[in-house]
């Protein structure tokens, strides 16, 4: 056995000599031309990858509404250069791997000239890497990690998003907590098994201990809990002057209400996760006092945003939640390139989507940067007789507080 | 292979290069499937090669030794990190002997064995306390198991917690999850040939027979279920560079579950069944997603339904080839007493 | 001191959950050695019983006693129906089979009624039915008030009733097993079914009836996890149900006082380290406690050691 053994061994050596950094990468094949557009007569197809089935089903069938609303809308006033649209909605059960192949699945089969989702960072993730194989531009209406619209250091071409990033929301729910709210000492609750809770959850500390603040405790659940108690126990230990809870309403509708019901009247605060209906019907009056921040308020009296609620009660019966509005605007933003680029290939979509600039989007003007993200406004409700009104609104650059106006909505 | 044989020279060498005849076929074939095959048929293909790398190897702890592991997905995340952190370390490390895309394959085949190992040895630490334990008790432990490293996973920043490692190169295809395939199923079938082999499976009919009879049970079960592991990790370890991110979602008891699905439909102990129903349970479902949310429901009512119909499994626990032979089926151990009036 | 009693109250709370269902769990597999895989999803039907019927009812807005008392019972008899149908489709026909096969076909029911209840609902019945994914307000059946407060530590009157109720149930049931005819049949039955069916106990009427009791109870455990949370959705009796079932075998499978104890222990073990070290690790603490237990402790805290013959 000794002379094999010497021999793996020089193997190994010459291996690892051998080992020299790698020249330029190469960049990824942007896949043969593609087909440019549909038929004549032919729908111009785009699609949506979301769970419609499995944990996060109500995240992905309200993103789906969005977007069909918004399609119907496009085919109302007559399609795109002549074209219907036609939506094809995949269900990848909230799995990464589901996702990335109804990402192919559309980008090859169904030619799809654009494909919109999914709400979860680590899904979108997936999708994203078929969308530059096949040279499909895809924007994610909901995923706010960082991550998502770039590989390493590169910015990934066919990857956009219309919503904001977990650095902008975290640093001002920060500013909000510290700067309006005058807090110093805030314990952060986050849900450990989802990346935008982690994400967000890490930027607002960092913002709030740059700010001045104190975070006294970090503590975590996990997205199937339904006992928060043992956590809430603990922070109430800590006594803080507020807690950051950046979650999904699933669960923070019973997070607040276990908190009221421990004692814990602090401010809780969390970030566009909360938005819905079910949040107010489920929470009750535990939520009043509390804030989060969202890309928008159904209360807006922009005209746009009032057709929008409008039309999707009429057609849905409730009130659209945040899912629902970024699948709107996502959708909008889609047809709004389409109609803009010069052809429906790819690559003019990727540069028509890129120069997309102040499109009046339901969740604010939509403007997208040179790495591909939204740039926009934030809002920060504040939760009152168990409806949200508005607090203050961040402007996009500096994240300056802009205090509301008086004549905003105060019905 | 006959055990009295001290095995001279000359067959011993014939015997290595007759094992390397299947993976030849194999990679011809898959490299003249490669180029021709759609990508949606092809990332199916590949996904359905993971789910059978998985459901074979999960079958010599379930069917071949009849202890019951609803840990299979955690091995399958101890590969997959394993190996996204192997591929990720060389991302930008080229072989100056080879070619790029070649040093990039041998890198892959480095991350594939580490990988394998750590699974391996995942499953010898999780196995060597658990398999004193039985039935439910067991399955309760691999379970338990299971979720602690995807808890691991979740919490360690170097394994990238909740969002998991992106932007890993995608090097498995065709050719790679062809040869896991044959590698797994070799195995699984020498495996069951060889003194190891029978021995499991008088673990299986009678654990205390077996004892009886001088068989090292407990040492017998952690080398199953460490061998299992290994290939459960190959499977994590392909799966995670095919979509190029290892996210601990992917690993949840859910995908265990799935995993057992496989063995049991497809019948304890039979290779070609669990090949077959991996096969057929992951192209159906693509087929099915046309129907949409009720998918899932008709999956749900095929699983009752086809568990009704037949028992004992699809295959039972024969293999496709010994349908065409007239010899009775071997024997299959029996449940629990109870007086049934509804067996077929 | 006020932070360790409050951990108490609220592991004792949560560890109520978890045996109410686990007392379910156990029974089914005290007699069939089966792992009801879909026990966790009848707890969640039982939910969505309570809220369609306490809707019937008008219990949301009026809450009486009478009232809560109706819909408990309501959501106990569909759910007893449902198990009695889940037995009689999906378990007996594989009872002479082995047990993997079963657990095969518990798995399907399980799948079938998490994915069934997430359809959109069907159009044209008078309730929305199925209720579709999305998070469902459960209405308050009693109205209860503020929760107790005791040397600073608040307790939800819901707990002080899960508790009680818990309590009740394990006795009537431990009594049901040990005092009454179909008690003993279930033991004998549990011992060795071909020898039991040999002395001329009906000993599928005895299977039948245990699953339909131990549905009804997980009806109970869904009224009252639900009232305490109070939100119901269709996966939600999954994680509850995978942790009862930890808390069953931790217990000791079949037994139920260790049904009783394994979720108390369960859900001060989750307590204790949530609130005392890294939250995040909570379920893996949780878990390597009971991998511990096992371990040195095979047959459960209560369980009575087997030994295996040939």
């Amino acid at each position: 056995m000794r002379p094999t053994r010497a021999l793996a061994l020089i193997a190994a050596a010459i291996a690892l000599a051998a080992c020299e950094k790698k020249q330029a990468p190469q960049p990824p094949a942007a896949a043969a031309a593609p087909a440019v557009g549909p038929a004549a007569g032919a729908p111009i197809v785009i699609g949506h990858v979301g769970s419609l089935t499995g944990d996060d089903a109500t995240f992905g069938l309200s993103t789906e509404k969005g977007i069909s609303l918004a399609i119907e809308d496009a085919n109302a006033r007559g399609g795109v250069k002549g074209h219907l649209l036609k939506l094809v909605s995949y269900d990848d059960k909230g799995k990464s791997e589901e996702a990335a192949v109804v990402t192919t699945r559309l980008a090859v089969d169904d030619k799809a000239s654009i494909i919109l989702g999914e709400v979860a960072s680590s899904r979108s993730l997936a999708m994203a890497s078929k969308a530059d194989d096949f040279g499909v531009p895809m924007i994610t209406p909901a995923s706010t990690n960082p991550a998502v619209t770039r590989d390493g250091q590169k910015v990934r071409p066919y990857v956009f998003r219309v919503c904001f990033l977990d650095t902008f929301q975290g640093l001002v729910m920060a500013k909000f907590a510290r700067e309006t709210l005058k807090l110093s000492r805030v314990a952060i609750l986050r849900d450990v098994g989802s990346a935008y809770s982690v994400g967000l959850a890490d930027e607002f500390l960092a913002r709030f201990r740059a700010l001045g603040g104190t975070v006294v405790d970090d503590q975590s659940f996990k997205a199937g809990d339904q006992d928060f108690k043992a956590q809430l126990t603990a922070i109430r230990g800590k006594k803080p002057d507020g807690v950051f809870v950046p979650g999904y309403y699933t669960q923070v509708a019973l997070i607040v209400r276990q908190a009221r019901e421990l004692g814990l009247r602090q401010p809780f605060m969390g970030g566009d996760g909360w938005d819905s209906e079910k949040l107010f019907e489920i929470g009750g009056r535990a939520l009043d006092g509390n804030y989060y921040s969202n890309h928008y308020t159904p209360e807006d009296p922009k005209p746009a945003v009032q057709t929008f609620v409008r039309r999707f009660k009429e057609k849905y019966g409730s009130v659209p939640d945040t899912m629902a509005a970024l699948g709107f605007d996502a959708a909008n933003v889609a047809v709004d390139a389409m109609a803009r680029a010069g052809d429906l290939s790819g690559s003019a979509l990727r540069d028509a989507i890129a120069a997309t600039k102040d499109y009046p989007g339901v969740t604010g003007g939509i403007s997208i940067d040179a790495g591909h993200d939204a740039v926009k406004a934030a809002v920060v409700l504040k939760i009152e007789g168990g409806a949200p009104r508005l607090a203050a609104t961040f402007a996009p650059e500096a994240a300056v507080a802009v205090p509301p106006s008086p004549a905003s909505p105060a019905k | 292979m006959s055990p009295a044989d001290p095995a001279p020279p000359p067959s011993r060498a014939r015997a290595v290069l007759g094992g390397f005849v299947p993976f030849a076929v194999a990679l011809a074939l898959l490299g003249a499937l490669q180029p021709v095959l759609p990508p949606t048929a092809t990332i199916v293909l590949l996904n359905a090669g993971v789910n059978v790398i998985l459901a074979v190897s999960l079958n010599v702890v379930n069917g071949f030794t009849g202890q019951f592991s609803l840990g299979h997905a955690g091995f399958m995340a101890v590969g997959a990190y394993a190996s996204a952190r192997v591929t990720l370390a060389f991302a930008d490390v080229q072989l100056s002997f080879l070619p790029g895309v070649l040093s990039d394959q041998v890198v892959f085949a480095l991350a594939l064995v580490v990988a394998m190992a750590a699974a391996g040895l995942a499953g010898f630490l999780v196995g060597a306390p658990s398999l004193r334990l039985r039935g439910d008790y067991l399955a309760i432990v691999t379970l338990g198991f299971g979720e602690i490293i995807r808890s691991i996973i979740e919490n360690v920043g170097w394994l990238g917690g909740a969002l998991g490692l992106s932007g890993l190169p995608r090097l498995t295809n065709l050719t790679w999850v062809g040869l896991g395939v044959v590698a797994t199923s070799l195995m699984a079938r020498r495996l069951a040939a060889s003194t190891q082999g029978r021995a499991l499976f008088a673990i299986r009919e009678d654990e205390i027979a077996a004892e009886a009879m001088g068989v090292d049970t407990t040492g017998y079960k952690i080398r199953a279920f460490a061998i299992s592991a290994a290939y459960a990790g190959l499977a994590g370890a392909l799966s995670v560079h095919l979509i190029q991110l290892a996210t601990p979602s992917s690993f949840t008891f859910i995908r265990s579950i799935e995993v057992v699905v496989i063995v049991v439909l497809g019948g304890l102990g039979s290779i070609t069944g669990s090949i077959l129903t991996a096969l057929g349970l992951t192209v159906g479902l693509e087929l099915l997603r046309d129907v949409q949310q009720y998918r899932m429901v008709v999956y749900a009512l095929l699983l009752v339904v086809l568990m009704l119909a037949r028992p004992q499994g699809i295959f039972g626990s024969r293999e496709l080839w010994d349908l065409w032979r007239s010899r009775p089926p071997p024997p299959f151990p029996t449940g629990g007493g109870g007086k049934g009036e509804g067996a077929p | 001191m006020t932070e360790f009693l409050q951990h108490l109250v609220n592991g004792l709370s949560l560890g109520t959950i978890y045996a109410l269902i686990a007392l379910g769990y156990t029974m089914v597999y005290g007699v069939l050695k089966l792992i009801n895989f879909a026990h966790g999803d009848v707890y969640m039907a039982g939910a969505f019983a309570g809220y369609y019927v306490a809707g019937a009812l008008g219990a949301g807005e009026r809450p009486t006693l009478p009232k809560a008392l109706a819909v408990t019972l309501g959501a106990m008899v569909i759910c007893g129906a449902l198990g009695f149908v889940i037995e009689r489709a999906a378990y007996r026909p594989l009872r002479e089979r082995p047990r993997l096969t079963a657990l095969i076909t518990a798995i399907g029911v399980s799948f079938l009624l998490e994915y069934g209840f997430q359809l959109e609902p069907v159009r044209g019945l008078p309730v929305r039915f199925p209720p579709g994914p999305s998070p469902t307000y459960f209405p308050p059946l009693l109205s209860l008030g503020e929760p107790i407060e005791l040397l600073g530590v608040s307790i939800p009157w819901i707990d002080v009733i899960g508790f009680g109720v818990a309590v009740a149930l394990m006795v009537a049931l431990q009594l049901v097993v040990f005092r009454t005819r179909f008690g003993t049949a279930m033991r004998a039955v549990s011992f060795d079914a071909r020898t039991a069916g040999l002395m001329g106990i009906p000993v599928d009427r005895v299977i039948a009836w245990t699953f339909v009791l131990g549905s009804a109870l997980a009806a109970a455990a869904a009224i009252i996890s639900a009232s305490r949370l109070p939100r119901i959705d269709p996966l939600f009796g999954l994680m509850p149900g995978l942790k009862a079932f930890v808390a069953a075998v931790l217990g000791g499978i079949g037994s139920v006082p260790g049904a009783m104890v394994g979720g108390l222990v369960l859900g001060l073990t989750e307590e204790y380290v949530a609130g005392y070290t890294a939250s995040s690790w909570r379920d893996a603490i949780a878990f390597a406690v009971l991998i511990l237990v096992l371990l040195l402790r095979p047959q459960g805290l209560l369980g009575r050691a087997h030994v295996e013959k040939v």
